[in-house]
């Protein structure tokens, strides 16, 4: 019986492989010049014509790429946080992680342009001055840390950093234009220069999260239990959250705020495959790519010539199917 | 095996646990009981590290617990906790293999050692016909043995159980208690346990710890230490207590608060 499930697994892990590649190839088709699947095809494998190999390297391509990797990166970093957090709540998004990254982002931005160079590690250092004061905040001496405290102190943090979002905006309204494209999630105007420049950092991230897997595993069992397995939870926690938090906050470096798929995709995948991170964190993976690749395909295309930022579009579809979710009971 | 030394733990500024020494053997099962709050729980968790001590010496199997890891303990000392709950598509075997994750490096996977130990922790629970089903699917009891096998794979010296009976209907409770006594006679596995029930602390243990706002009371064999002036003065509770002739565990019939 055992092995049955492996296979199973496998499958579902190799479908959802395959049904990324073809969301990629459609993706790339569709805009305002549209390209049949055979056209996307030739000019993929080198045998197109000039004026399409524009339209696809140059543009499609990069964005499409762009896409893939912030929705594996937000679904990894939300797949541990829930992992970490012990809570299926716990995302970058709703933790203050993802606008603690963006408060330092949008100060580079708006007050220092000058050190744009540091906006990674500015990005890094916010997201995880948001996830010590949750940690801070949640902490109780007498009962350690509850889920519901967690997560509580998750939305203080990041009403906090919200509002000083909308300080900031303010404050500086007359550079606001520039970073407001960003602001809202936007995939648009990424050229394959910014792929090549978030992509080693995304690989790196996402090699860490695979190797988190088992003490996510572990976790699964409760604090207590996982204490009592030798594990060092404190350890454990730091590991998770900063592997976390340097995936969002990469992201944020780069699209902005994108919600819901850290929140989404984890949930989708534990309904399809389970709960041990073995599998569902492979499928994360895969799963939060294709999502944001939709959204953003979405996105650019429904109301064209006007362009929605994936970041609207995934917070329009993904709250209501959040809802849907929590109502089936999967949440 | 495990000796405890003047323990001390504090929760802000309320002592809950003061002075607590214990002398536990090899092979032995000891209960501990006491009134709700008295620090019984509390006492485990200080032992196995869970929640920090604020003084006291712990040696488990003759090694001082200050200066192993929390790694190191695991491999010595197992702790079942109240109210495990696993996640709902969890199998039984998945369940015990995690007891051999303190016997692995972080990047060493299960080989055939640790599938055999895990197939043993089965045979020795009675839950070899269990191993694929889902622990969310088995009776409380069942669960409860699915617990102590990964405990078990964990190849312990010194297994603690804090209340293991709990939400268990009557047979259950027997059941798992049965089990306990068992794995400790066939293995040698020295027990330490917090139980409510004085009856099931008199049959299932050697020695009964009675304890009362954190502090020993009294330690020693049931027959020894179950008498009504105890129990009255520790729970406030008037009983009689009744000698079976054939074992020497004292049954004890609760008549009334005083």
């Amino acid at each position: 019986m055992a092995k049955n499930f492996k296979k199973k697994e496998a499958t579902i892990l190799g479908i959802a492989l395959m049904l990324l590649l073809v969301s990629i190839i459609i993706a790339v088709g569709i805009g305002s010049v549209q390209f049949t699947l055979s056209q996307t095809w030739q000019t993929l494998i080198g045998s197109g014509k000039d004026a399409d190999n524009t339209i696809l390297w140059d543009i499609r391509i990069p964005r499409v790429l762009m896409a893939l990797i912030i929705g594996a990166n937000l679904a990894a970093s939300g797949i541990l946080l829930q992992a970490v957090m012990n809570n299926p709540l716990a995302d970058p998004g709703l933790t203050g992680v993802s606008s603690g990254a963006a408060v330092t982002v949008l100060f580079i931005m708006l007050v220092a342009p000058e050190f744009s160079g540091f906006i990674p590690l500015a990005a890094i250092v916010g997201g995880g001055f948001a996830a010590v004061m949750v940690y801070a905040w949640a902490w109780k001496k007498e009962s350690g840390y509850t889920p519901i405290r967690i997560i509580l102190s998750g939305v203080a943090v990041n009403a906090v950093f919200g509002g000083v979002i909308g300080l900031l905006s303010i404050l500086y309204s007359d550079k606001l234009p520039a970073a407001l494209q960003w602001m809202n999630g936007s995939l648009s105007g990424k050229g394959m220069n910014d792929v090549l420049n978030i992509l080693p950092y995304s690989m790196a991230g996402w090699a860490m999260a695979l190797l988190c897997i088992r003490q996510a595993n572990i976790l699964r069992l409760g604090e207590q239990a996982a204490h009592n397995l030798g594990q060092n939870l404190n350890r454990v926690r730091f590991i998770l959250s900063f592997v976390a938090v340097f995936l969002a906050a990469i992201s944020v470096s780069k699209v902005g705020l994108v919600g819901f798929v850290g929140l989404i995709v984890p949930h989708m995948a534990r309904i399809i495959i389970g709960s041990n991170y073995k599998h569902s964190l492979p499928l994360s993976l895969m799963l939060g790519a294709m999502i944001l690749i939709i959204a953003d395909t979405a996105g650019r295309s429904l109301f064209s010539p006007l362009e929605i930022p994936a970041g609207i579009i995934m917070a329009m579809a993904g709250g209501p199917y959040f809802l849907y979710l929590m109502r089936k009971g999967g949440a | 095996m495990l000796k405890i030394h003047s323990l001390y733990i504090r929760y802000s500024d309320k002592t809950i646990v003061n002075d607590f020494s214990i002398n536990v053997e090899e092979g032995e099962v000891v209960s501990i009981i006491g009134p709700n709050g008295s620090g019984k729980s509390t006492i485990l968790k200080g032992v196995t590290g869970l929640i920090p001590c604020k003084s006291g010496q712990i040696c488990i199997a003759n090694q001082e617990a200050n200066l192993l890891n929390n790694k190191q303990i695991s491999k010595l000392m197992c702790m079942l906790c109240q109210g495990n709950v696993s996640p709902v598509d969890m199998t039984v075997g998945e369940l015990i293999s995690y007891g051999r994750m303190p016997h692995k490096k972080w990047y060493e996977r299960m080989d055939a050692e640790d599938f055999e130990i895990i197939e043993w922790a089965l045979m020795k629970t009675g839950m070899l016909n269990f191993k694929d089903r889902l622990v969310s699917s088995l009776s409380g009891g069942e669960a409860q043995k699915a617990w102590l096998a990964m405990a078990l794979a964990q190849c312990p010296k010194v297994l603690l159980l804090d209340e293991p009976t709990t939400y268990l209907d009557i047979a259950h409770q027997l059941e798992v208690l049965d089990l306990v006594r068992s794995l400790n006679r066939e293995l040698k596995l020295t027990v330490v346990m917090v139980l409510h029930d004085l009856n099931h602390a008199s049959t299932y243990s050697d020695k009964v710890c009675v304890i009362k706002k954190g502090s020993v009371q009294t330690y020693g064999r049931p027959q020894d230490v179950l008498t009504q002036e105890l129990i009255r003065s520790v729970y406030g509770v008037e009983t009689e207590i009744e000698q079976l002739p054939n074992n020497a565990r004292p049954r004890i019939h609760v008549l009334h608060k005083i």
